[in-house]
């Protein structure tokens, strides 16, 4: 946990019906329109479109994954938001 | 003179209609919760949206050309009215129905007008009217989701895109409070061209990926449906706050009449009493007098 903090982000992924989402994560990677990224911490400001594919992050908890039906990821001061039409699982 | 029986059975029947409106409110009520939960949830969807696209087209200069924004002479028009499935709420559909018919009448008339009717009260009001129909979206209602609201969004988007029609244009009533509605007619598509409020936009020099054009052609659209389920979920919660005030003014309405009938039961039967006892008495003063 100790190690853990230093690298937390706060991520968020909603759709028009729910949250599908919210908490802190250290890492999470994305399926970008032009090919999968990662982000960690202090990551440049960023708005990328999504393709469909699977969001994959790190919680304290362990590792998590959704796969969402495109949509786009901003990433801004350490604050992930995705916001996708649908989330599949 | 009212019958005692007469009264006594309109008593029990305005009572028991009091009970089913009192229980429609309550239902009108959980629902009313549950419809503007929905709307809550959505809120943080669209702002984000809406500011991720404002900071993102903020920075081209000269927006790019988008499909949905394409201008044309009016010709094809596609209304979309949403009413709700039931009745006994008010103006409620009657509202958005006359708030259609007016505007087919002054600003489309003589043009080629189609309508998709939304809502089992639009879709009988609009099969009496000689137009062509779309009725594939009519009972969306029934299972109000993203999902289901992205299709009809879709279908109008692409019929646009088309070029089947030239305007879509929404009558929905718009949720203000419990109380108030207020029926909208708002212009689907073309998208009105807004000014964007740069004051606001932050000021964040963002990577872009794949690029800016990208990112506005895939948001666009998705912004629309947002538009589009925005006014499908507006619509669902003032039903049932329209709903729930009607059926409110209804139960006290029966509740002033219960009052007025029992105040003629209980006349009645008092003068009824009152009766048998004079006939009583002037019986008993016949039968001592004739001694």
């Amino acid at each position: 946990m100790h190690r853990f903090s230093r690298y937390i982000m706060h991520l968020e992924i909603i759709t028009p019906d729910k949250k599908v989402f919210v908490g802190e994560v250290s890492e999470a990677s994305f399926p970008g329109a032009d090919g999968s990224f990662q982000v960690l911490k202090n990551h440049a400001p960023l708005v990328s479109a999504l393709a469909k594919g699977p969001i994959s992050f790190t919680t304290t908890l362990g590792k998590q994954s959704f796969v969402v039906d495109g949509g786009v990821v901003e990433v801004n001061d350490n604050k992930i938001m995705v916001l996708a039409e649908k989330v599949l699982a | 003179m009212a019958n005692l029986k007469e009264v006594k059975e309109r008593i029990n029947s305005v009572s028991s209609t009091q009970q089913i409106t009192r229980a429609m409110k309550m239902v009108a009520a959980a629902k009313l919760r549950k419809a503007q939960e929905k709307i809550i949830q959505m809120r943080p969807y669209s702002q984000k949206l809406t500011a991720i696209l404002n900071s993102i087209s903020s920075g081209t200069e000269g927006s790019t050309d988008i499909v949905y924004a394409q201008e044309r002479a009016a010709e094809r028009i596609l209304i979309v009215p949403i009413t709700s499935d039931k009745g006994l709420c008010g103006a409620f559909n009657s509202n958005v129905l006359k708030a259609a018919t007016y505007v087919l009448e002054t600003k489309y008339l003589g043009k080629q007008v189609t309508a998709m009717p939304i809502g089992k009260k639009a879709l009988d009001f609009f099969r009496k009217q000689e137009m062509p129909l779309v009725t594939d979206f009519a009972f969306l209602f029934q299972d109000v989701s993203f999902d289901n609201v992205k299709m009809a969004a879709e279908y109008a988007m692409g019929a646009f895109e088309k070029g089947d029609y030239d305007k879509v244009v929404l009558v929905y009533n718009e949720f203000k409070n419990v109380a108030t509605q207020f029926v909208q007619v708002e212009q689907f598509l073309p998208i009105e061209k807004k000014e964007i409020d740069s004051s606001n936009t932050s000021q964040v020099d963002y990577i872009v990926e794949p690029s800016r054009e990208y990112i506005i052609e895939e948001l666009v659209p998705n912004s629309l449906k947002i538009q589009f389920y925005k006014a499908i979920l507006d619509s669902n919660a003032s039903e049932h706050g329209a709903r729930m005030t009607a059926m409110d003014k209804a139960t006290e309405n029966a509740n002033d009449l219960l009052k007025e009938l029992k105040l003629v039961y209980n006349r009645t039967r008092q003068a009824a009493i009152t009766n048998e006892i004079l006939e009583i008495v002037a019986g008993a003063e016949a039968l001592s007098s004739s001694k």
